[in-house]
């Protein structure tokens, strides 16, 4: 029991370090900020003001700390569907794609129930958006397996198919009258209210639910060792017997119903879908993936961080006048760090272990080939 | 001609191609694929550096998204520090060609982030490509909301050919395509000619080939395999510099956040299509980006006859899903092809894997 708690306390160092290295070179970047800003003032101690803020924000009151839930909750679903996708050797960076179809199809789903109990319109409206979902991830795993065409480029071109249909068809087609821009009708009784006076709402629980439920999913079942299997070596997989062509489209399919699910409570939690829904949910989970080590404990524990990153940013947007914007660099320069995790050894003197997992090499080695079975 | 035009869906179909035919040899449609090609052909190029000595680049994305902002910061404070009027040689001003040297610079700065990361540490590669755009779009969303530009140091302005030349029948599209247009993108087609000639007649070329083919044959025959790959991939960065720069300072003379919207990848498809040669490429960008300029063209001259009629009437009833239609092409279009292309055409044998001396431990 200990030597397992000690080699998940051993996952989370890097990260962690990558984490600290990431605020460190942030923190160059917001002191540059106040130099070219519109204080134009040189002050060395502004990123502590901005991180104090950040902080504040997300975990300051009972309230931040609902937001901070509120926001960590769908990276924590397109978290497993980048993360669960990587277990297979697959890399769904196609997550945007997959939330704006889950979300459409749920707040479609939703008009439909708006009139039924909450208890049964928000599940409803939930499992449209999974399907939808589950649909936008079986395309790129369908060519993967049938075509070879590379997940990587497939799931790209789909973000935007889908982005320009959907926001087609809401404003030509699913446009409500009477709003001043294009949405669709309210989705009633389905919309997720938050309670107590806080965001806090009842998808929060979909959410923490779908966590233990795929790590059993992948380690306590067939299918999870199937795709795990394939995720290591296909043609090896194939020789045992598996059908990594099935579980490919399977996984993918599995990864987009994350995804949809994500897009669903972002949209039902608005009540509604417009047509201009900007949303970083989607890439925001490769970040979270990544950082989680593609587990899904870890992948719940870089969501809340994310979160929190992400709830506490305006505050400090008003406060230390840094840009929003500024999480984005942060994310990628966290993901350079974890990247070069050996230089992150060297620096902090760490032993060093076995370098990059088997199905991280899968991804780039299925590029631009057929897969076998 | 409109007896065949009147068969029930085959009519239609013929129209169509009649129409495609007429817009681009007579409607000035022509040097408008060629520039929207541009960064796709460039982004190409520099994956074709990258893969034909076994590095992936899913980065050229970001690459030219960094590259672009570069370019057009450099121009814009240039312009501010020494205004100049734009020269008879296409428009350019020092703020201008110096951009385009920043950007160049730029894309060769982030290149070699790519290198060492895939290269010298071995990360994966497509992870690493990935990043780069993730940290590339967070970057400049971030310094573009910092510093927020009302100005700008304008644009190269396209070359005015000869009428005579353009008007010539029949093949005076051709001359237009390539000479009213402006500076990169004429350069465009000199580069994919250079490289494809390079890449299979001259010793580097070979020694590319050969270490995206097998490393370890190449290295026993003495070439230094790790350096190769280097220099190739910040080659291919000063290609990916130039679609950036293209894109702020030929195309539109402004930045917006995400303005790349998936041209990298487009690229990629590109170069897959055209089975990892420069020329493949270009004609896949071409092919690509052809689509879209039909939309420009059926706004510019609508076609006659039942197609107009459908058209207007799908413009009419749908304006958006109509629009969204002919922007999305080239993304479907590369899916599809995509689909059709890849199993048929066999990328570099060493393709995404990292080359270890087995000497070294």
């Amino acid at each position: 029991m200990i030597a397992r708690l000690k080699s998940y306390a051993n996952l989370g160092v890097v990260p962690a370090l990558s984490i600290l290295l990431a605020l460190l070179v942030a923190s160059v970047l917001i002191i540059a900020s106040g130099l070219i800003g519109s204080e134009k003032k040189f002050d060395l101690l502004l990123p502590l003001v901005a991180y104090r803020s950040l902080l504040v924000g997300s975990f300051g009151t009972l309230k931040a700390m609902a937001n901070m839930i509120v926001a960590a909750t769908p990276l924590m679903l397109t978290g497993l569907a980048v993360g669960v996708g990587l277990k297979a050797g697959l890399f769904n960076i196609g997550a945007t794609g997959q939330v704006l179809l889950g979300g459409f199809t749920a707040s479609l789903v939703g008009v439909l129930v708006a009139g039924a109990p909450p208890l049964i319109a928000i599940p409803a409206a939930m499992l449209g958006g999974m399907l939808a979902g589950a649909l936008a991830g079986f395309i790129p795993g369908f060519l993967k397996a049938f075509t070879g065409a590379h997940e990587v480029v497939t799931t790209i071109m789909l973000n935007a198919v889908v982005q320009l249909t959907v926001s087609g068809l809401v404003n030509d087609v699913f446009r409500a009258p009477g709003f001043s821009f294009a949405r669709t009708a309210p989705v009633g009784h389905a919309e997720l209210i938050g309670v107590g006076g806080t965001t806090l709402h009842l998808g929060v629980i979909f959410a923490l639910i779908c966590i233990p439920l795929s790590y059993w999913l992948l380690w306590r079942t067939t299918i999870g060792f199937e795709i795990r299997a394939v995720g290591a070596n296909p043609t090896a997989a194939l020789y045992a017997g598996m059908k990594p062509r099935r579980m490919m489209i399977l996984t993918m399919s599995l990864c987009g119903a994350f995804a949809g699910l994500a897009g669903a409570i972002e949209v039902l939690r608005l009540g509604y879908y417009p047509a201009v829904f900007g949303t970083s949910i989607g890439f925001d989970g490769i970040t979270v993936a990544l950082l989680g080590q593609a587990s899904p404990i870890g992948i719940m524990f870089s969501a809340l961080l994310l979160g929190a990153m992400r709830a506490g940013a305006p505050l400090m947007q008003i406060q230390a006048r840094v840009p929003v914007e500024i999480i984005d660099v942060i994310q990628g320069v966290i993901l350079i760090f974890l990247a070069a995790e050996i230089v992150v050894r060297r620096i902090f003197r760490l032993r060093t272990t076995t370098p990059g997992s088997g199905e991280l090499q899968t991804i780039t080695r299925t590029y631009g080939e057929k897969v076998a079975g | 001609m409109d007896i065949l035009f009147d068969i029930p869906v085959l009519g239609f179909i013929l129209q169509f191609l009649v129409y495609l035919v007429q817009v681009i040899v007579n409607g000035h449609i022509a040097p408008i694929i060629l520039g929207l090609a541009t960064p796709i052909a460039l982004g190409a190029l520099c994956g074709v550096m990258n893969e034909r000595s076994g590095v992936v680049n899913i980065g050229i994305e970001g690459m030219m998204l960094f590259s672009a902002y570069v370019a057009f910061m450099t121009a814009l404070l240039v312009h501010q520090a020494y205004p100049a009027t734009p020269s008879a040689f296409f428009g350019a001003t020092p703020a201008l060609v110096l951009g385009v040297v920043a950007a160049v610079a730029a894309g060769v700065l982030v290149s070699l982030l790519h290198a060492w990361l895939s290269i010298s540490l071995r990360a994966d590669q497509i992870i690493s490509g990935t990043i780069i755009n993730i940290t590339a779009l967070g970057l400049t969303s971030y310094l573009n909301r910092l510093i927020k530009p009302f100005d700008s140091a304008g644009t190269f302005k396209s070359f005015r050919p000869p009428a005579g030349l353009v008007n010539l029948p029949g093949v005076g599209w051709l001359f237009e395509m390539f000479t009213s247009v402006g500076p990169i993108t004429m350069s465009v087609i000199v580069l994919v000619v250079i490289v494809q000639i390079l890449l299979f007649r001259s010793r580097w070329g070979l020694r590319t080939r050969a270490v995206g083919e097998h490393p370890k044959a190449a290295d026993t025959v003495g070439i230094n395999v790790i350096r190769l790959r280097y220099r190739n991939v910040l080659m291919g960065g000063v290609f990916a510099g130039l679609a950036g720069a293209y894109l702020t300072l030929e195309a539109t003379g402004s930045f917006q956040n995400n303005m790349t919207a998936g041209r990298g990848f487009i690229a990629l498809a590109a170069m897959i299509f055209g089975r990892w040669t420069p020329i493949g490429a270009f004609i896949g960008a071409l092919l690509f980006m052809g689509s879209q300029a039909i939309g420009v063209a059926i706004r510019l001259a609508p076609p006659a006859g039942d197609l107009g009629v459908f058209l207007a009437g799908v413009q009419h009833a749908y304006p958006s899903i109509y629009n969204n239609f002919f922007t999305g092409l080239p993304y479907l279009l590369t899916i599809i092809v995509l689909a059709g292309v890849v199993g048929r055409s066999v990328p570099p044998a060493a393709d995404g894997r990292p080359y270890e001396k087995e000497s070294s431990s």
